[in-house]
């Protein structure tokens, strides 16, 4: 049990000097997007506040949530963050496992009732009873109810607890489903992405721990500070995008010049997330910037919203894939031969009117 | 005016007119029942309408479908930027046009109003429908005259024109607002629709359907439009030019 040291003991326990720590205050206040008069605020935050206790649950997932946020580079390097927050319970990162790590949930739950975050990694599946997923010998969907009941907030780790990802993808024959369908009576914050950007995963605790408050969601209940924008608005391919200059395939001078890869079935006009402004691996590089489109994995159900490689979803039901275009040209055609068949027996049938001179 | 048994008008008929004293026959003078039906705003609304939305389906159809790469600098094109600007332009333009429209119904006559609804409690409409789908089924021989639209018109019209441009004008600010910001006008009025029609892909995707639902609609539209025209009993095109449907009999069915 961490106990109630600060943040601030907590990281100059493990060596980080002052001058590292307001460093790490004034690039956090820049990663929310706050002015340099919140610096302080951050800074007194961490250096009285006792560490906010999570628990960090798994439920159906592969744990590239947890891959991504242990390389956070900001706010500052992994051993910190993992300090910062009280990080109690974390089957796959806590040093305890069996009865024990169950011990320490229980424990944790009475203790800090209604203080602590649960942070959920995966989602529950429905079906059977929830047996596809068992965790400590129970389905993962009573531990995450359980959990959830003395929870101060939800945080909803990536696309699998947001909107249920791959495993909720069409048949869903577990049924998984996203935390909010399941959880109804807490506040949820969703962190989209497959994974999540590592950076806006810390940054969205250290906003709840600077604040003391949830930071402000949009409708579908993301972050607005890094959700509200999509991939395409902050895209540096963005110029080639409105020039009229595209990446026809993988292979041409389009894509060798860095051209716009929206032909090619980039989803970043259709996606919300901070890839393109926060990048990934300490802002080295992201999807659109090593050439391949973005697949839209922050949006919901991005599986079942047709290929990745192009602009707009086939038609299911026409046997083979069509895409829009093709079914609306093919109806066209047929509507325009169905006009001009019923014209010419228009024309047979009958001449034209004239009105009653005629008859 | 007393009406005669045939439209063909005699040398009496033209007593007491500006033609009288003139040759009848000669004339071929034929009496038209005329009725003034589309008001000028209505007309107006029509062609500004039909103009927005062949801009519209074009430069719909090249955002979903971009033309072939420009060489060069990016600085020196902005193609799909205009089209988009296009796009935007006419969209407004037939969103104005739709509002305008809507308050024109409190104004106009009662032909007005005939997009916005289907009388479906009403046995005439059914009757009329019925009597449409026969005529254009060739099985009879003619519909039954109308001063505003017929029956089966204002079915298609009221589906393919007034819901889908709605859906159009909702799901296109919408879309709009992923330009605009999910917190501008926009996005705060229409932005509930993404995660209701499947998200923005969706969104995109089922935008991209209406078009061709208003393409199809238009070939339908222009087609019956001309045929009424030239074989039924009263005048069309007349009509949203200068306002103006001629029967062609006077015959009360």
């Amino acid at each position: 049990m961490a106990g109630l040291e600060t943040f601030y003991e907590v990281m100059r326990r493990q060596g980080i000097t002052r001058r590292s720590f307001i460093k790490y205050c004034s690039l956090t206040a820049a990663a929310l997007g706050l002015g340099p008069e919140f610096v302080p605020q951050i800074a007194s935050a961490m250096e009285t506040k006792p560490r906010l206790p999570v628990l960090w649950l798994h439920g159906l997932e592969c744990t590239c949530c947890s891959e991504s946020f242990i390389r956070s580079a900001h706010p500052l390097v992994k051993d910190v963050v993992l300090s910062m927050i009280s990080l109690d319970y974390d089957d796959t990162l806590m040093a305890s496992a069996g009865h024990q790590a169950e011990a320490i949930l229980d424990e944790v739950m009475e203790k800090y009732h209604g203080n602590y975050i649960l942070a959920v990694e995966g989602n529950p599946p429905l079906n059977e009873d929830g047996m596809y997923c068992i965790i400590g010998g129970k389905p993962f969907v009573e531990q995450l109810k359980k959990v959830a009941s003395g929870a101060k907030a939800i945080i909803s780790w990536g696309s699998c607890a947001s909107y249920g990802c791959v495993q909720a993808a069409r048949p869903n024959p577990t049924q998984a489903t996203p935390v909010h369908k399941v959880i109804l009576d807490k506040p949820i914050i969703k962190v989209p992405g497959c994974p999540p950007i590592a950076e806006v995963m810390t940054g969205v605790i250290t906003y709840m721990l600077t604040f003391d408050r949830l930071p402000e969601l949009d409708r579908q209940g993301r972050p607005k500070m890094f959700y509200s924008q999509r991939i395409h608005d902050k895209c540096y391919r963005r110029p080639h995008f409105d020039a009229g200059q595209y990446v026809e395939s993988f292979d041409d001078e389009g894509a060798r010049k860095g051209y716009c890869l929206y032909k090619v079935g980039c989803k970043g006009p259709t996606t919300y997330n901070a890839c393109s402004i926060v990048r990934w691996n300490d802002g080295v590089s992201f999807p659109i910037q090593s050439g391949h489109g973005c697949i839209g994995c922050s949006e919901d159900g991005f599986w079942d919203k047709g290929s990745w490689y192009a602009r707009l979803q086939n038609v299911g039901g026409f046997g083979v894939e069509a895409s829009a275009d093709k079914v609306g040209m093919v109806a066209a055609g047929a509507v325009g031969a169905g006009l001009a068949a019923h014209a010419a027996i228009s024309a047979l049938s009958r001449a034209r009117y004239k009105g009653d001179d005629a008859q | 005016m007393v009406p005669s048994k045939s439209n063909v008008l005699t040398d009496e008929d033209l007593q007491g007119t500006n033609l009288q004293g003139q040759n009848a026959r000669a004339l071929r003078a034929r009496k038209l029942t005329t009725i003034y039906v589309y008001e000028a705003p209505v007309r107006l609304w029509h062609w500004v309408t039909a103009a927005s939305i062949v801009v519209l389906a074009i430069t719909e159809y090249f955002i979903g479908t971009p033309l072939p790469t420009l060489s060069g600098e990016p600085s020196n094109h902005f193609l799909m930027g205009w089209i988009r600007y296009l796009h935007f332009a006419a969209a407004w333009i037939f969103a104005v046009g739709f509002a305008g429209r809507i308050v024109w119904t409190f104004m106009g006559n009662i032909y007005t109003r005939e997009l916005f609804y289907i009388p479906i409690w009403r046995k005439d409409y059914w009757k009329g429908l019925l009597d449409e789908i026969l005529v254009y089924a060739f099985i009879k021989k003619q519909g039954e005259k109308t001063i505003g639209h017929n029956a089966l018109a204002r079915t298609a019209l009221f589906f393919c024109f007034t819901l889908t441009g709605l859906f159009m004008i909702i799901s296109g600010f919408a879309l709009y607002s992923e330009g605009t910001g999910m917190d501008s006008w926009e996005g705060r009025v229409f932005g509930w629709v993404m995660p209701w029609l499947g998200g923005d892909l969706g969104t995109h995707f089922l935008h991209h359907w209406g078009m061709w639902v208003i393409i199809l609609f238009v070939m339908i539209h222009i087609y019956t439009v001309t045929r009424e025209d030239i074989m039924s009993r009263q005048t069309l095109l007349s009509a949203m030019t200068n306002g103006y449907r001629s029967y062609r009999d006077d015959r009360p069915k």
